[in-house]
């Protein structure tokens, strides 16, 4: 894919960047944080540094100015080498940020698009509730118009950088018994809960960021897989929120974060593509390094085409995730394509992690080889930001609709 | 401070090298390229003389095929001020040539420091810059590892086999770079987004005609293989007898 169509120079520039940085920072880590749960405080630092949290929001809000084909490119990379850290720069661009900057008023943007687009603070999406997941419709946290404010009763699960982040857009029905078009987003702000490691590392925690009572995060969860992600329930206990942070109009909630969440599919796509590849690289070598028989392993069919396969869908895989971005980045109509792109790719990645780890044999399902954290990291691709099942929905109404039409 | 850097775009070493069909060069298909190592550091030590100074212009110059302005463009993202593209068709062999036009294109430029790296593995010379300090007529310290510079004189450091050398040079003066100076850093996306507005200008080398040329190239020859002369303690005494006389390394 070097000579990509997708791609121009810079894009390459920020490709084989972001490849070094991923191998020689953050590869050497990947095991350690995996095994601690840790949030990664100085990695992310670097990667603020390097301008990752801010890819393809414009230089003047606080962004690099790059776009989606580099933001995907860099979520790729990230994930080759570890999904927790792709999913950092992914859950804050798009989840936390996009919403923002897309549906937000000038002032909101200017308000908070700078802080999050230079990564100075984190920020999360809280969408999914207990009883409210793929079902999005059935949110049950509520908004009551109070003096002035909204009054935030309820809870939200599953929301990665809920404790790290500061900055969250969630959903509550603002009218209750009319369905979606109840649902309207807010700009909730809170203190970090991980106060003393942002200020050792420089960054994640910003003054001017009201620490809304009655708003709270949760215990973090023990997770199979991307460890390093900070996965938190989010709480509203009479949590006050001003009319100015209300995102877009009432009852608009349910329309901007099915549109968040098409975007973000793309990413979630090239998260799960990136891990399919990393965990792919690491079977090709270990098979032509690892001899039995008194020959290296890849020169047995049983082993070599299985990676044949693996290279073959992998590269399928990247023709849809960069095609569904490049229509993105086009304005063209991309939700099906975005639909594919995760449901294959997230699918994909999961095959391929099984059959690294049986490349490797018994060293696979050691620590002492990345492989079996890849496994795991794959599994949740096929569960967040829309099931496989949930990508099948959608790929059937819009094909459906087109066969109407 | 004007700083001068001369980078040189070299193959990535891990890769499995293949001799192309003139028998005088590598076969560059598939090959992977990017900017030396050390020349890297010397980029790096440029910009944070530049940074410490507040102010001053790092120049960039690569030698070679249209290829190479992407190793300058490297350096111009990593914060580099402009770069400077000697075209050649390809970059030859001989460390004088490249000295010589090296030399042609930094002698006019008011330069207090001209810094290389101190060698590329590919070629394995380790000699343009000291050539480029000879044809220029200023001071040259190679195997730089530690640098300070204060009322218009350098301080460098070297590292000797079993101690550490501090010499004191006046400028201009040419500095080959050693591990250690420093960790070249990445390029920024902010970065990667100005190099792209930043002047490379791109003019003939001045070569003139080799002095040293390749006549070929060869692969190493295969290693012998090993001898298993038995088992357990009773193999040892052949296997000092060979280590003796046929190893001759007891």
């Amino acid at each position: 894919m070097d000579d990509s169509l997708y791609f121009g120079e810079q894009h390459l520039a920020v490709r084989n960047m972001v490849r070094d940085f991923a191998r020689e920072e953050i590869a050497p880590t990947a095991a350690k944080y995996d095994e601690s749960g840790e949030f990664p405080w100085e990695n992310v630092r670097k990667m603020v540094d390097l301008g990752l949290l801010g890819i393809p929001w414009p230089e003047e809000l606080g962004g690099s100015g790059l776009d989606l084909l580099a933001y995907v490119s860099v979520i790729h990379e990230m994930a080759k080498v570890d999904a927790s850290h792709a999913i950092t720069i992914s859950a804050h661009t798009t989840l936390g940020t996009s919403p923002i900057f897309n549906f937000g008023t000038q002032a909101q943007r200017e308000r908070f698009v700078p802080l999050l687009a230079s990564g100075k603070v984190l920020a999360g999406f809280g969408l999914t509730e207990p009883s409210a997941g793929s079902d999005a419709g059935g949110t049950r946290t509520t908004a009551v118009k109070k003096d002035g404010r909204y009054v935030l009763n309820g809870s939200k699960v599953f929301i990665t950088h809920g404790g790290v982040g500061e900055v969250f857009v969630v959903t509550a029905v603002t009218t209750p018994g009319v369905g979606t078009k109840g649902i309207s987003s807010f700009i909730l702000t809170k203190e970090t809960a991980d106060r003393a490691k942002a200020d050792a590392a420089g960054f994640g925690h910003d003054d001017s960021l009201p620490n809304t009572p009655g708003f709270t995060s949760g215990k973090k969860e023990d997770k199979l897989g991307w460890r390093a992600s900070d996965t938190r329930s989010l709480n509203f206990e009479d949590a006050e929120v001003p009319e100015e942070n209300l995102l877009g109009e009432e009852g608009q909630g349910f329309l901007n974060f099915m549109q968040t969440l098409d975007a973000g599919r793309i990413g979630m796509a090239a998260l799960a593509l990136g891990i399919a590849e990393g965990a792919y690289e690491e079977a090709l070598r270990y098979a032509s390094e690892r001899r039995q028989f008194g020959q290296a392993i890849s020169n047995f069919q049983g082993v070599s085409f299985p990676l044949a396969d693996m290279a073959t869908e992998i590269e399928a895989g990247k023709h849809l995730v960069y095609h569904a971005a490049w229509l993105a980045e086009h304005k063209k109509p991309f939700t099906k394509q975005a639909a594919i792109a995760k449901l294959f790719c997230s699918e994909l990645a999961m095959r391929t992690t099984i059959k690294a780890v049986q490349i490797h044999g018994g060293y696979g399902y050691t620590k002492d080889y990345p492989v079996e954290r890849m496994m795991r990291d794959a599994k949740i691709c096929e569960i967040g930001e829309g099931t496989s099942e949930v990508q099948r929905m959608v790929i059937a109404r819009q094909i459906l609709r087109e066969m109407r039409d | 401070m004007k700083i001068a850097v001369c980078v040189k775009r070299v193959p990535d070493m891990d890769a499995r090298f293949r001799i192309s069909a003139d028998g005088t060069s590598l076969d560059e298909a598939g090959l992977k390229f990017d900017i030396n190592e050390p020349d890297a550091w010397a980029v790096e030590a440029g910009l944070q003389l530049k940074e410490k100074a507040g102010q001053g212009e790092v120049v960039v110059l690569s030698l070679g095929p249209p290829a190479v302005q992407e190793t300058i463009r490297k350096a111009l993202s990593m914060g580099a001020d402009r770069g400077i593209h000697l075209a050649a068709d390809r970059i030859p062999f001989d460390g004088f040539s490249i000295a010589r036009a090296l030399a042609a294109e930094l002698k006019d430029g008011a330069y207090d420091l001209i810094l290389f790296g101190k060698m590329s593995p590919d070629s394995s010379n380790g000699i343009v810059g000291a050539i480029v300090a000879e044809l220029l007529d200023c001071a040259c310290v190679t195997a730089v590892s530690g640098l300070e510079m204060a009322d218009g004189k350098g301080t460098a450091k070297r590292e000797l086999e079993g101690a550490q050398e501090f010499v004191e040079f006046t400028l201009p003066a040419v500095l080959t770079v050693d591990e250690g100076l420093n960790t070249a850093r990445y390029p920024s996306l902010k970065g990667i987004m100005a190099a792209k507005k930043k002047p490379l200008e791109s003019r003939p080398a001045q070569l003139g005609e080799p002095m040293v040329t390749i006549e070929s190239l060869a692969m190493p020859p295969d290693r012998p293989p090993g001898k298993i002369v038995g088992e357990g303690a009773a193999a040892v005494p052949e296997l000092v007898r060979l280590l003796q006389n046929e190893a001759k390394v007891l």
